[in-house]
């Protein structure tokens, strides 16, 4: 037997080849895990820096989602004040109301003669003897408006009250509008905010990975050099630095939901108060599983791409000589 | 098996280590480099092992044109090779095991396949007993002798040696050169650059002297 074939048998088969493409794949796996256990303080601090930025934009996404929670309900409760004109009789009030209500775009109304109103405002006013004095009722007719469920976006809330301006026995029709459309505008500017902010961080965590991962190449220069030296292909010496990339944006993320979370707990309170004092009750939305795996799987990917973005640049650098 | 043809190695630095050699070694031949401090001789290895590419001329190792050789296909060439350094070139953060089974562990080998090999390697230089020692801990003779057992663990067609015995007594100079030998006879080429002429004439091996980049004495005469 000839040197040659000797040593074709010795070579791995195909089937082996296969297995040892997968055993490589562990081998880097368990060996970038490793190295991040070996040392435990630098790889905290890139942790921790990668966590902080990826809390940031989920902690905003947060705020917008319950602001979005919140909005529709007090849509929902918005009233039109519909002043009628002196000239609706009394008598007239209640067939208005039930006309209006049958609107498509009206949900329920409430018809308040100018008698009840003067009632209304001499019990809770304590100015019962002022009016008196005047001798006449000045206070107007009024129908309270809810409007419809699919009446709720500003847009159709405006469209409304301009339609019940324009009828005869309607004075004034108002909405206090200005702060359903201020929300609309702050969360609209919240929104972009969160995802220009989440763009650049999302480029800070490939950055301090990429940095990592260069201090880590060159640290094992020698290393490189040695393994190219023996056959190494690129793509086993990548393999270690792609996977501890990985680790390095899946733990920052990790740290990020503990961080969010822990946010969340630290808020319950507050949130509930704010809510009590407006009358009513909200428990916090936090990251729904989904929430939280797509926070992973962006980790994951951002320190990925920061690894492979630096590696394949400073691999090619290092040859034997 | 390896085969230069009018290879020359200018450095970017202008200076032409290698000029127009020609230089023939058979499959399972054994030959020594000889030469001055700066002849070229490491040039020519590291031309052998892809380490460095000539500037003009064709080499042809172990049936492949190494011009023909695309980038992604050079660790594959090289793993047909063993190289032994005159600076050990081992990793100090790893134990003598893991630096021996580091080509095994490059080809994917099975755990225990590393293992059974890597031990074979260690037990030939006679390092067995010293395989979980950190190479640091080792005399300079020891870690030479591991710089070996990497170079053949794989058992490469050919094995490179520079000046292997640089810096260790004569007693075991010869011995390492006696392994070398044995692993010649087992059917590997053996290419050794080496200053060492009053050991190396004592061996019955044809001997490569290079003088200033040239070919002064051929192993076998290239045909014309
Ligand atoms: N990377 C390099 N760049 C420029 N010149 C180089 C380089 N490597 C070697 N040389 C030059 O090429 C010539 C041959 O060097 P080489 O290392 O091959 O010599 P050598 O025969 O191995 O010498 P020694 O016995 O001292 O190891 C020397 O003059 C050296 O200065
Ligand atoms: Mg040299």
């Amino acid at each position: 037997m000839s040197s040659r074939s000797r040593r074709r048998l010795n070579r791995p088969t195909t089937h082996a080849r296969f297995q040892a493409y997968g055993i490589n794949h562990l081998r880097a796996l368990v060996f970038s895990l490793g190295k991040l256990y070996r040392a435990p303080f630098s790889s905290l601090l890139t942790l921790l820096v990668i966590a902080i930025a990826l809390t940031l934009p989920s902690i905003l996404y947060l705020i917008l989602v319950n602001l979005q929670q919140v909005t529709p309900q007090w849509d929902r409760t918005a009233q039109i004040s519909v002043f009628l004109a002196s000239s609706v009789a009394d008598d007239d009030v209640p067939a208005l109301a039930t006309r209006l209500a049958q609107r498509a775009d009206v949900a329920t109304t409430e018809g308040i003669t100018r008698d009840q109103a003067l009632e209304e405002f001499r019990t809770h006013s304590g100015f019962g003897d002022a009016v008196d004095a005047l001798g006449e009722n000045p206070l107007p007719a009024v129908i309270l408006v809810t409007p419809a469920l699919d009446t709720q976006t500003p847009a159709n809330l405006e469209a409304l009250v301009a339609s019940l301006n324009e009828l005869a026995e309607v004075d004034s029709a108002s909405l206090d509008m200005q702060w359903v459309q201020r929300l609309y505008a702050i969360m609209d500017t919240l929104e972009r905010t969160t995802l220009i902010l989440a763009l650049l961080l999302g480029l800070g965590v490939i950055l301090v990975v990429g940095n990592t991962i260069r201090l880590d190449v060159q640290n094992r220069r020698e290393e490189i050099e040695v393994a190219k030296l023996v056959g190494a292909t690129d793509a086993f010496i990548r393999r270690p630095f792609l996977y501890g990339g990985l680790w390095l944006g899946l733990g920052g993320a990790l740290i990020a939901l503990l961080i969010v979370a822990t946010t969340r707990i630290l808020l319950t309170y507050p949130v509930q108060d704010l809510a009590a004092l407006y009358g009513g009750q909200y428990g916090i939305r936090g990251l729904t599983p989904t929430d939280s795996l797509t926070l992973l799987a962006t980790g994951a990917l951002l320190g990925l791409a920061g690894s492979w973005i630096t590696v394949g640049r400073h691999l090619k650098h290092i040859e034997p000589s | 098996m390896i085969h230069l043809k009018n290879v020359t190695k200018r450095y970017p630095t202008g200076h032409e280590a290698l000029s127009r050699i020609n230089l023939k070694l058979d499959k399972g031949a054994m030959a020594f480099l000889t030469g001055h401090s700066g002849a070229g001789k490491s040039t020519l290895l590291k031309l052998i092992a892809l380490i460095e590419r000539p500037t003009r001329g064709r080499l042809i190792v172990n049936d492949q044109d190494l011009a023909g050789l695309a980038p992604r296909q050079v660790p594959y060439f090289r793993r047909q090779i063993g190289i032994i350094f005159q600076d050990h070139h081992l990793l100090h953060d790893r134990s003598v095991f893991d630096n021996v089974a580091l080509p095994l562990v490059i080809q994917g080998y099975r755990q225990h396949e590393i293992a059974r090999r890597a031990r074979a390697a260690l037990d030939r230089v006679g390092l067995l007993h010293k395989e979980g020692a950190a190479p640091i801990t080792l005399s300079s003779g020891e870690q030479q002798r591991v710089g070996i057992a990497r170079a053949v663990v794989h058992k490469p067609a050919i094995l490179l040696a520079d000046e292997p015995t640089g810096n260790l007594d004569p007693d075991l100079s010869r011995e390492i050169m006696e392994l070398f030998i044995r692993f010649n006879q087992v059917g590997t080429t053996v290419m050794i650059a080496s200053h060492d002429l009053e050991l190396i004439s004592s061996l019955g091996k044809p001997m490569v002297r290079l003088h200033e980049g040239r070919l002064q004495r051929e192993a076998q005469p290239e045909p014309a």
